[in-house]
């Protein structure tokens, strides 16, 4: 597909960004969870063009042996591209990127999982990007958390992850492809709330401190909103099952 | 794929030595929170490479070579030369190091040390431009670890810029289809200064340059590189746990200090 070609401006003179957001504003986010059946936990998530699945195995036990820990489980992940998830198609080899990618989102999960109650196994976590389009590390984060919720596995609580970004001198929230490829600076953000601990940071560009303790206050705000979005998309899950176990229960005494 | 890595089994002892002194403002080699290791930086050593610098930070030992060669710029950047980082952690360094592919914290490292060069626009990519499309100039910055006790990012982030900032090159033009060299070296032009500062959070305490042994009972580290100016171009947060947002904006006015402390020493350094 050929690349869009650069926009004039990233901002329009009233305040509206190229996809009609304002600067504050996130993507429309869509959650689901338990779409995949052979992984025990899964989720899949939209946050603008952005398509992300992710599946986790495990606790199981650990191959190679040799990468256990005995007193702890060892969580395993993996960020990768789809080749067809870009503009120009990306090798589908491991490219740089997406290994320190799979380091810092591992890095993000790792404080909130029970780890300790596991030992000697692996727990994994697989991320797909299947269509990207701007902070898909973050969004990959948001939707890992919630696979790992379905696979049973027992956490402090969820990560929830949304990066901000500098546009036109102005911080602007949760940049799309464009908004990232031709703004000034990108600062992807995950926080785990009741911790109050960011457990992912990078930035890249160029901020000023005030510009940067402003970014992290309005990336914290939208991560907060994220936060719920997880948990209704969990209670949604088990009110199906509930819902369904109904029907079979009002069948059941009919027969 | 990432895996949570197997850490030195460290005795219970040593560690809680360590988390305690840090707690009680006092460090186990001595230090202030704030300070860092006393800081050595040679250049030249290396007669063969455009540029070179070596830096010791206590007893962590990175050397840096800067080589400039003709290449081909990328399709999306006809107008700009190529930046190349590579790290090296071989098993010389440290007992913790192996053979074989990078590791991902060397990759890690060497995209934290790129991420600062780059985006603070330190080389004049323009400048190496020498047939648009066609033919430019590569900068390959490589970083060797020689000794890890800590804090590796810091010293190859002070190696990279003294090695870019003493590094000559000679003037290269293109005649028909040939690149001709005219005699006579010239410096690399720099624009700007990014200076990488690491901290590490021990405990609930956040010290400056952690060494070998606060790295391994450290909950989380962030790197943040500060330019010429006093901003922000380049974060990574690592380790398994995270920061508050007030500790956050502690460190990075501590960061912006103990860069231009840093970077003066660089500079004069590059230039004796």
């Amino acid at each position: 597909m050929p690349e869009p070609k650069q926009p004039e401006k990233l901002i329009d003179d009233k305040g509206v960004r190229i996809d009609g957001r304002r600067l504050d504003q996130l993507r429309p986010i869509k959650l689901e969870v338990g779409i995949l059946d052979k992984a025990d936990g899964s989720a899949y998530i939209e946050q603008g063009k952005n398509k992300i699945l992710v599946g986790v195995y495990g606790p199981r036990e650990a191959h190679p042996k040799h990468i256990a820990l005995p007193d702890r489980a060892v969580l395993r992940c993996r960020y990768r591209m789809a080749p067809f998830s870009v503009d120009e198609r990306k090798n589908p080899a491991p490219s740089r990127r997406e290994m320190e990618l799979s380091k810092v989102i591992r890095e993000s999960l790792e404080s909130v999982v029970l780890t300790d109650l596991y030992p000697r196994t692996t727990i994994d976590v697989f991320i797909e990007v299947l269509q990207s389009d701007g902070g898909s590390r973050c969004a990959g984060i948001t939707a890992a958390s919630l696979a790992l919720a379905d696979a049973g596995i027992p956490m402090r609580e969820l990560v929830a992850a949304c990066a901000v970004g500098k546009i036109q001198g102005h911080m602007a929230l949760d940049l799309s492809d464009a908004e990232d490829k031709y703004g000034e600076a990108d600062l992807p953000v995950a926080w785990v709330p009741n911790a109050n601990l960011v457990t992912l940071l990078q930035m890249d560009g160029i901020l000023t401190t005030n510009e940067f303790e402003k970014g992290l206050t309005m990336a914290l705000d939208a991560c907060k909103t994220i936060h719920g979005m997880q948990q209704e998309a969990l209670k949604k899950k088990y009110l199906v099952i509930k819902e369904v176990a109904e029907e079979r229960e009002e069948t059941e005494v009919v027969a | 794929m990432s895996f949570t890595p197997q850490l030195p089994p460290v005795a219970k002892l040593e560690q809680k030595t360590v988390i305690d002194l840090v707690a009680n403002g006092k460090r186990i080699d001595d230090r202030a929170a704030d300070s860092y290791r006393p800081l050595h930086i040679q250049v030249g050593l290396i007669e063969k490479a455009n540029g070179s610098a070596q830096v010791s930070l206590g007893k962590s030992k990175v050397l840096v070579g800067i080589k400039i060669e003709t290449g081909t710029p990328f399709p999306d950047t006809p107008d700009e030369g190529v930046l190349t980082v590579n790290a090296e952690l071989g098993p010389l360094a440290s007992p913790l190091f192996e053979t074989g592919p990078p590791s991902e914290q060397a990759i890690e490292l060497a995209r934290v040390i790129d991420r600062g060069i780059r985006e603070s626009k330190a080389v004049d990519m323009k400048s190496l431009v020498l047939l648009k499309g066609k033919k430019v100039q590569v900068v390959f910055v490589d970083i060797y670890i020689l000794d890890h006790d800590g804090n590796l990012i810091d010293a190859a982030s002070i190696a990279a810029l003294a090695a870019l900032a003493s590094a000559k090159l000679l003037k290269a033009e293109l005649k028909g289809d040939e690149v001709v060299y005219k005699p006579g070296l010239h410096p690399l032009p720099l624009n700007n200064h990014p200076v990488a500062v690491t901290f590490a959070k021990v405990g609930k305490t956040i010290v400056v340059d952690p060494v070998l042994e606060e790295e391994q009972v450290m909950n989380a580290r962030l790197t943040v590189t500060i330019e010429k100016n006093g901003n922000i171009c380049a974060m990574q947060k690592g380790g398994l746990s995270g920061f508050t947002q007030d500790e956050l904006k502690a460190v990075v006015h501590l960061a912006v200090q103990k860069a231009a402390e840093n970077r003066a020493k660089i500079l004069a350094a590059a230039k004796g």
